[in-house]
This record gives structure tokens, C-alpha cells and sequence, in this order.
């Protein structure tokens, strides 16, 4: 049997290095990558905690976790979307370079 | 001297498993193609399936794979190819202050894993027997209880779709 403790450890070493990927890389799509990561490691802490809760057969969990894969993958949907729009705007995919509000 | 105890064969897996996972989640954001990130993303959503299938929880198993595995990484590599040569050179650099988010992430990862190291963690791991239709009844309180979330993210979903096609058009002649 595996303890909860390791499952919530995994989750806590993904999402730090999605928040890493998130805040330290450049290219747009790399930015969206690190925060499906993290999306990840929230969703295998819901259903650790849900197999090791007190109402298995409550299922809570599990239902919160396919709600956020259905919002995971609308919001994969937007960002790409965006991403290739303003590459069409403006050839650049670089979030060093989409600086057009800095005063 | 103290004898380590001896893993489980459930544990060895898990181990596997979760470091398959982790090292795939480190190349994600540590590789300097962007298409190698894209494909070890994939690897990464793999592993996660796998530790919902070591949770007991075989229909999200399935779900991850089709839908992230399937869909948002299929997404995503579509979304590389079409912003390519965005980059004038490196496809994924890092930027200037990397540094400090390394070690944002890590003073974040210890805090975290002394946060969880300090609470005694119940474990009453109940078995769940197989001839109860876990899967059914997840179906049967989709459709009950969390009818309304569903019913909401049915809807958020096609308008996340409709904006996400309105924003991707080219709308010049």
C-alpha cells in the first residue's frame, strides 16, 4: 500500500516545476505548458485525496477532477488560440516582446 | 544497524511510475526544443494516468489519456507548427529572470513538502470492491447530484470553442 504522503509529494514536485516552466520560459506555448502541469498536479491531488477520504463511494473527487480536464482543455483551447492570433498580428510568440501596455 | 523496510510490489510500481513522471515533467520545462517539451508533455500526461490507474480511479485514467494525451497535446504541437520560426532562432528560451523563478519554484516545492511532511496524514485506504460499478455510479451522480456543474461546463465548453475558433480566424480577405 502506498502511502498518501507519496502521491501528494508528486503533485507538490509537478507543480513546481510547472510554476518554473510557467514563469521562467519565453516562448508563449511553452508558457501554457508549465500551467498544464500544474492543472495536472492539482487534478492527481483531488483524486489521491478522494481514494484515501472517508466517502470513497461519494466520488466527489473524481467529478471535480473531470470537470477540471473539461476546463483544462477549453482553457488549452483559448490560449492556443490567442497564441496564434497574435503570432498572425504580430510574428512573435515571444512574451519577452508582447510589450505593448509598458509605459 | 536498522534494516530498511522491504518496498511492496504496489510501491515499487508506484516509484516507477511517479518517476517516470517527474523526470518527464522535467524535461518539459528544462528541454531546449520546443518540440521535445511538446512530446515529453505527452510522456508526462502518460505517467498521470498511471497514478490514476494506481488510485483505483480506471475511467479518469482513460479520460486523461483521451482527452490530454489526445487532444491538448495534439493541440499543442498543432499550435508549434504554426508559429514556427516565431522564435528567430532558440525555439524556447529562457528569460531574464529564470533564475528567480527557479528559485521561486524551489523555496515553493520546501515549503510544500515541510507543510506535508508536518500533518499526520490519516490513511484508511478502504478497499473498494469490484462488483460495486464505481463507474456507474460516477455516470448516475454526473447526472444527479453534479448535474448543474455539468450542465455549466457543457456550456463553458462551447463557448470557450466558438471563441477559440473566432479568435483563430483569419478574418482578412
Amino acid at each position: 500500500m502506498v502511502p498518501l504522503n507519496w502521491y501528494l509529494t508528486v503533485a507538490a514536485l509537478l507543480f513546481a516545476l510547472g510554476l518554473y516552466g510557467a514563469l521562467a520560459r519565453r516562448n508563449a506555448i511553452a508558457v501554457l505548458m508549465g500551467i498544464e502541469l500544474m492543472l495536472n498536479a492539482a487534478n492527481l491531488n483531488l483524486v489521491a485525496f478522494w481514494r484515501y477520504g472517508e466517502q470513497v463511494m461519494a466520488l466527489t473527487g473524481q467529478v471535480f477532477a473531470i470537470l477540471i480536464i473539461a476546463l483544462a482543455a477549453a482553457e488549452a483551447a483559448v490560449g492556443l488560440a490567442l497564441i496564434i492570433a497574435v503570432y498572425r498580428d504580430r510574428r512573435t510568440v515571444d512574451v519577452e516582446e508582447l510589450d505593448l501596455l509598458q509605459g | 544497524m536498522p534494516t530498511l523496510p522491504v518496498p511492496t510490489f504496489t510501491q515499487v510500481v508506484f516509484v516507477l511510475i511517479a518517476a517516470f513522471t517527474v523526470i518527464s515533467g522535467l524535461g518539459v520545462v528544462v528541454a531546449r526544443n520546443l518540440f521535445h517539451s511538446a512530446l515529453l508533455l505527452a510522456a508526462t500526461f502518460f505517467g498521470v494516468a498511471g497514478l490514476y490507474v494506481m488510485l483505483e480511479a480506471e475511467f479518469l485514467a482513460v479520460t486523461q489519456i483521451l482527452i490530454y494525451v489526445g487532444a491538448v497535446a495534439t493541440l499543442i504541437t498543432f499550435a508549434i507548427m504554426l508559429t514556427r520560426g516565431a522564435m528567430h532562432g532558440e525555439t524556447n528560451p529562457l528569460n531574464r529572470q529564470w533564475g528567480k523563478a527557479a528559485l521561486f519554484a524551489f523555496l515553493f516545492l520546501v515549503g510544500l513538502l515541510g507543510y506535508l511532511g508536518g500533518i499526520p496524514w490519516p490513511a484508511p485506504f478502504q478497499a473498494i470492491q469490484a462488483d460495486e460499478g464505481l463507474i456507474a455510479r460516477l455516470g448516475e451522480q454526473l447526472v444527479t447530484r453534479y448535474m448543474v456543474s455539468l450542465e455549466v461546463m457543457g456550456l463553458l465548453l462551447m463557448v470557450a470553442l466558438v471563441g477559440a475558433i473566432l479568435l483563430a480566424r483569419d478574418d482578412k480577405p
